[in-house]
């Protein structure tokens, strides 16, 4: 019965969805307030419908109703409440209900927050944000609906895929959906923008905090998505370029470019159309990335069921929507009013010089995801593209972005001077050459790789220069400590989540840098009491018995972890077999420092006192880990200080100071 | 020139020069870092050169899956033509007699294949579709293998 609601629940969301997407379109054309004031309502009612969708899935399978065929097929009763719960989105259906939630939540927000939006702006992206509404909720109901019955019901579920019985499973989807989806905001205000022809400071203003918080949580979801295949495939390696990977990674790309280049907008009334163009292509990437990964024409964990039919509606969605706003860009973007002019060296120029660097690496990124498909469309052989390619492309892309990155904040908006800054510059030149001599002679020169010295360079050159610009700002050394403290509490907080993501940027070089170059891997068939040494570790087999969890046995191996004798820790990987579905998966044990990660996987009993073990050590993986969190942190940041701002009208003049 | 048409000239050349840089890039890469695919079939008729890094695909043939140690032995075969198979490592889990797998690494001059990375997909209900084509290839496709 409940489900039978919450289905009902979802057909009354699209009704509702239709009449958001259609009403308040008019009334701003017509200029009809009645129409126009349509469409809050109408957005709030919506997501409250969907959320009762959610909840009435979601009962289904807490209680397992196993008459639901989403929950047959996905979920058992044996399986913990954690799975159950988190499981709703675990299987295709669920997880596109879980999108339309955040789509009509966000919708939702838009409506209750922006009280001071105008009223021509907030219709129409209201009204654009519907009619993603309409195809996904069309998508969902005719190809995927999650409340279909089965007749008569089975005994008991299939059960949930095992590598994804995984506390990252509550965290990670949503996460990235909620970046992914969040984008849907910044190409309503968008399409919005470019319907009414007028896209200024207040609309910028307006876009930031949107696809800020899109861009923490995406960069979140990433982030866990990586740790969560780190230490659950067992091959010790966090990232594969895997189309999926590519998939998440491009609309961070261009979201990124887009959240610097609105900063643009919002601050000199520059670059307007090239924002919009992004704020499209940021969605578009979204979209594409749902399409690549539900329509199973690439392949992976996350391809639950591929089918055709899926596959085609996602694409037609994806043309629709990106074909429609690009042709309308075409036509409106030209009567756009240029904005404020800018020497190339200046913060605008290095704004735009970065996102045009991120931009190209976003479209390599994307032509490496595609090429396997077009050369096989064009039959060319069938091939694969790995992290070789992406590694021989991107990288090269980013190292001038990551130059200029640190550069960018130091120079002055309009027109900048380089010759106030070449004492800094040549300081930080001056540290990053020494972090390379030091590098390089620490992994005993051509040991081990070139580009491990200069990786440490790059990090070093944009950390100091970060920290560099800070010092400067405050003035800290150069008068009173109290003065500088007072400064420091009066800058913007934008500025500090600006430092502090960039930062976070360098830690993250550091860790993919450190980890890359001396990353060394151990494979053995090991006996009891058998010392395998590796990087200067000892790693001493002591036991492996059978042990039972709720929903699975597991052979758990104990292992003695020693560096020159000394007992460092005991590690205790498992490798699982799972009852429902009967299918094995493995668990490593990971021991973590600061400088690094000793990662231990159990294979196979190869002989009757022996197993497969394999052995990695990990430098500096963490620091990937902290640096991420770090650059999320100072996107919250530079939120706290954005939420004076959101709804407040450029001509207020009693709340906020101006930025 | 007005202000603004040499910004926009800056812009285009900048959107230029990084387009460059990168066509340059990919055109380099796709020469050197694509891995090709090929059934057992394909490798046997196309005579892939000694040490090429490629990818192949198969079905694991039943009973031949051999384990010393962590050196395991198998052969992947698409029902016509069967591959010898080396491999030193942990397999992944889905990895199973019978099952679809893709194995990545280059022949020897004995036609004997040393993978380095084993690839079994993370379900079992999915078949690699370069697998299911080769299979198809020679007849054996035994219908949907999705549910």
């Amino acid at each position: 019965m409940i489900t039978e609601f919450g289905h009902f629940a979802l057909v009354m969301a699209l009704a509702v969805a239709v009449l958001q997407a259609s009403l308040p379109m008019v009334g701003a054309a017509r200029h009809n307030g009645t129409l126009m004031a349509f469409a809050a309502p109408a957005a709030v009612t919506q997501a409250l419908l969907v959320i009762l969708a959610f909840a009435a899935l979601t009962h289904a399978f807490v209680t397992s109703d196993f008459s639901v065929a989403v929950v047959a097929q996905n979920s058992h009763s044996l399986k913990p409440m954690l799975y159950k719960v988190a499981g709703v989105w675990g299987n295709h259906e669920g997880s596109l209900l879980l999108w339309i939630l955040i789509l009509a939540v966000f919708g939702a927000a838009v409506a209750l927050v922006g009280t001071n939006l105008p009223p021509l702006l907030k219709a129409r992206a209201l009204a654009v944000q519907a009619m993603i509404s309409v195809g996904f909720i069309l998508f969902i109901l005719l190809t995927s609906n999650p409340f279909h019955r089965l007749d008569p019901p089975p005994l008991d579920g299939n059960g949930l895929n095992p590598l994804l019985q995984d506390p990252g499973l509550a965290f990670h989807p949503p996460m990235l959906y909620l970046g992914y989806v969040g984008f849907s905001m910044a190409f309503s205000f968008a399409v919005a923008g470019l319907i009414e022809g007028k896209v200024d400071s207040a609309w910028a203003r307006w876009v930031r905090p949107w696809t800020l918080v899109a861009w923490i949580a995406l960069t979140l979801g990433i982030t866990g998505g990586s740790w969560w295949a780190y230490y659950t495939l067992g091959w010790g390696g966090w990232w594969y370029w895997d189309p999926t990977e590519n998939a998440s990674f491009m609309p961070w790309l261009a979201g990124t470019a887009l959240l610097h280049s609105a900063s643009v907008v919002e601050k000199r009334g520059a670059l307007k159309s090239w924002t919009v163009f992004l704020a499209i292509v940021t969605f578009g990437f979204s979209l594409l990335g749902t399409f690549l990964v539900r329509s199973g024409v690439l392949t992976s964990v996350h391809s639950f069921a591929s089918d055709p039919a899926r596959g085609a509606f996602i694409l037609l969605l994806l043309l629709l929507m990106v074909g429609g706003s690009f042709i309308l860009f075409a036509v409106r973007a030209p009567s756009m009013q240029a904005g404020g002019l800018f020497a190339p060296l200046s913060r605008e120029g290095s704004l735009l010089f970065n996102n045009v660097m991120m931009a190209t690496g976003a479209a390599t990124v994307l032509l490496g995801t595609l090429y396997p498909l077009i050369a096989d469309a064009l039959d060319m052989g069938k091939v694969s593209v790995g992290p070789p390619f992406f590694n021989a492309v991107f990288l090269p892309l980013m190292t001038p972005m990551i130059i200029a990155m640190a550069a960018g904040p130091m120079l002055s908006w309009k027109r900048a001077d380089l010759k106030g800054l070449s004492q800094r510059l040549s300081g930080m030149l001056a540290v990053s050459v020494l972090v390379a001599l030091a590098v390089w002679f620490a992994q005993g020169g051509s040991a081990g790789p070139w580009w491990a010295a200069g990786g440490f360079a790059l990090a070093a050159w944009l950390m100091v220069g970060t920290a560099w610009d800070m010092i400067e700002r405050i003035r800290l050394f150069r008068q009173p400590l109290g003065l500088s403290w007072r400064r420091a509490k009066g800058m913007p907080r934008a500025s500090w989540g600006m430092a502090a993501a960039h930062f976070g940027v360098g830690l993250v070089i550091l860790g993919i840098t450190g980890s890359s170059a001396w990353k060394l891997e151990a494979i053995q068939n090991q006996h009891l009491n058998q010392t395998v040494s590796l990087g200067g570790w000892d790693l001493t087999l002591k036991g492996v018995e059978e042990n039972h969890g709720p929903n699975y046995t597991a052979s758990r191996a104990t292992f003695d972890l020693t560096r020159d004798g000394k007992q460092i820790a005991t590690l205790s990987p498992e490798k699982r077999q799972f009852l429902m579905p009967p299918r094995p998966a493995t668990n490593a044990a990971i021991r973590t420092s600061l400088w690094g990660d000793i990662y231990v996987v159990v294979g196979d009993q190869a002989g009757d006192d022996s197993w497969v073990t394999r052995l990695y050590v990990n430098p500096m993986v963490p620091w990937m880990w902290i640096g991420a969190a770090l650059m999320a942190a100072g996107g919250a940041l530079s939120l706290t200080d954005l939420r004076h701002r959101i709804g407040v009208p450029k001509a207020a003049p009693s709340k906020g100071k101006t930025p | 020139m007005t202000p603004k048409t040499k910004r926009r000239l800056y812009m285009v050349l900048l959107g230029v020069a990084a387009l460059g840089v990168a066509t340059a890039l990919v055109l380099a890469a796709l020469k050197d870092q694509i891995v090709y695919f090929y059934s057992p079939t394909d490798l046997q008729s196309k005579h892939v050169a000694v040490g090429r890094h490629i990818r192949i695909g198969g079905l694991v043939e039943d009973g031949s899956v051999l384990k010393e140690g962590a050196v395991v032995n198998f052969r992947i075969t698409d029902t016509t033509t069967t591959v010898t198979v080396t491999y030193t490592g942990v397999l992944p889990d889905l990895f199973r007699e019978g099952q679809g797998v893709v194995a990545e690494g280059s022949v020897d001059k004995d036609n004997l294949f040393h993978a380095d990375t084993i690839l079994a997909k993370h379900d079992e209900k999915y078949m690699p579709p370069e697998v299911a084509d080769a299979l198809k290839k020679s007849g054996q496709w035994k219908g949907e293998t999705r549910q």
